[in-house]
């Protein structure tokens, strides 16, 4: 290509005017071995852009199908109404029976029996663990009459 | 839109996604993980991406967006990109060293032009869309995306002149 064209070429390209077509023929000009010596330094720009043009993404990409999103979601919700509905029904059952063990007396006469006798019960198991204190007055007897003197 | 269709479709646009984030970016890993992150959405909103004139306009633009989200974020952080793809140089004829010699230094200029610059110069000159469509993309008018284009070039000119005579003329 004449050397005219080319730098006619290269004025339009500075200003932005060049087609993509005129634009190759620049790159294929100066990919060639016979540029001209004052155009020499243009050579590297348009040498990088095609060797810039061939670096490839070599990644692979993880393509989930997307629907997955939408049932995990659902799971969940299906979890906490389970979890809601067991809790519910475990409250409810477990008070009312609790409840009934305990028993109750109709007559008063036989109320108050039982009541003392559960209240004897009561003081004799704590006399036992009075008794066992008795002793320390003996102690105590003691150690008045050595300290006295 | 299933698995292979989808497929089917980025395939011929998923370098270029690739190579624009890098060209934010700038780290090859970086930019692997927002082109995945890009084609992981695109796949995530598949049922509407019919309702699209071009999936691929959709898709640079989704990824432009996204790496300047995260530039923005990473500049927040005061976190600076490391990045080291720059050396990678073979044994080879001198000629080819001095070549990749020389596309590292446009590498490095382009990586120096403001974020909008770099974006159009890597939508126009190195993945060749029309004006038309880097307007859309930039959500530019076309005299505007010109202008900024027309501004990178003489920029890159500048700048290799500067390397071309270096040594040669005095600053």
């Amino acid at each position: 290509m004449e050397l005219k064209q080319i730098e006619n070429l290269l004025d339009k390209y500075f200003e932005s005017e060049t087609s993509i077509a005129e634009e190759r023929e620049l790159k294929a000009y100066f990919a060639s071995q016979d540029v001209a010596p004052h155009l020499e330094q243009y050579r590297p720009m348009f040498g990088y852009f095609p060797q810039s043009g061939t670096q490839q993404f070599s990644k692979t990409v993880p393509l989930k199908p997307g629907k997955q999103k939408k049932y995990v979601a659902w799971l969940s919700v299906a979890a906490s109404v389970v979890v809601l509905f067991g809790m519910f029904t475990f409250f409810n059952n477990s008070r009312p029976s609790a409840g009934q063990e305990l028993g109750t007396y109709n007559d008063p006469e036989v109320a108050f029996r039982e009541t003392q006798k559960a209240l004897d019960m009561l003081s004799k198991n704590v006399n036992t663990g009075v008794n066992s204190m008795e002793y320390i007055h003996k102690y105590e007897e003691t150690r008045t009459t050595i300290f006295k003197h | 839109m299933n698995q292979s269709e989808f497929i089917k479709t980025i395939t011929p646009f998923k370098d270029r996604l690739f190579r624009l984030a890098k060209r934010l970016l700038v780290s090859t890993e970086e930019a692997e993980d927002a082109t995945q992150e890009v084609l992981v959405r695109l796949w995530n909103n598949r049922e509407k991406l019919k309702s699209y004139s071009s999936v691929e306009a959709l898709a640079v633009t989704i990824t432009k967006n996204y790496c300047l989200d995260q530039l923005k974020s990473k500049r927040a952080t005061e976190m600076r990109i490391v990045h080291s793809n720059y050396s990678d140089r073979q044994a080879g004829l001198l000629q080819q060293a001095e070549d990749r010699d020389s596309w590292d230094w446009v590498e490095k200029i382009i990586d120096r032009l403001p974020e909008q610059q770099k974006l159009i110069v890597q939508l126009r000159d190195i993945e060749e869309y029309e004006f038309e469509e880097i307007a859309k993309i930039m959500d530019m008018n076309e005299t505007a995306v010109r202008v900024a284009l027309s501004r990178a070039r003489k920029t890159i000119r500048e700048e290799l002149k500067k390397l071309h005579s270096y040594g040669i003329k005095a600053n």
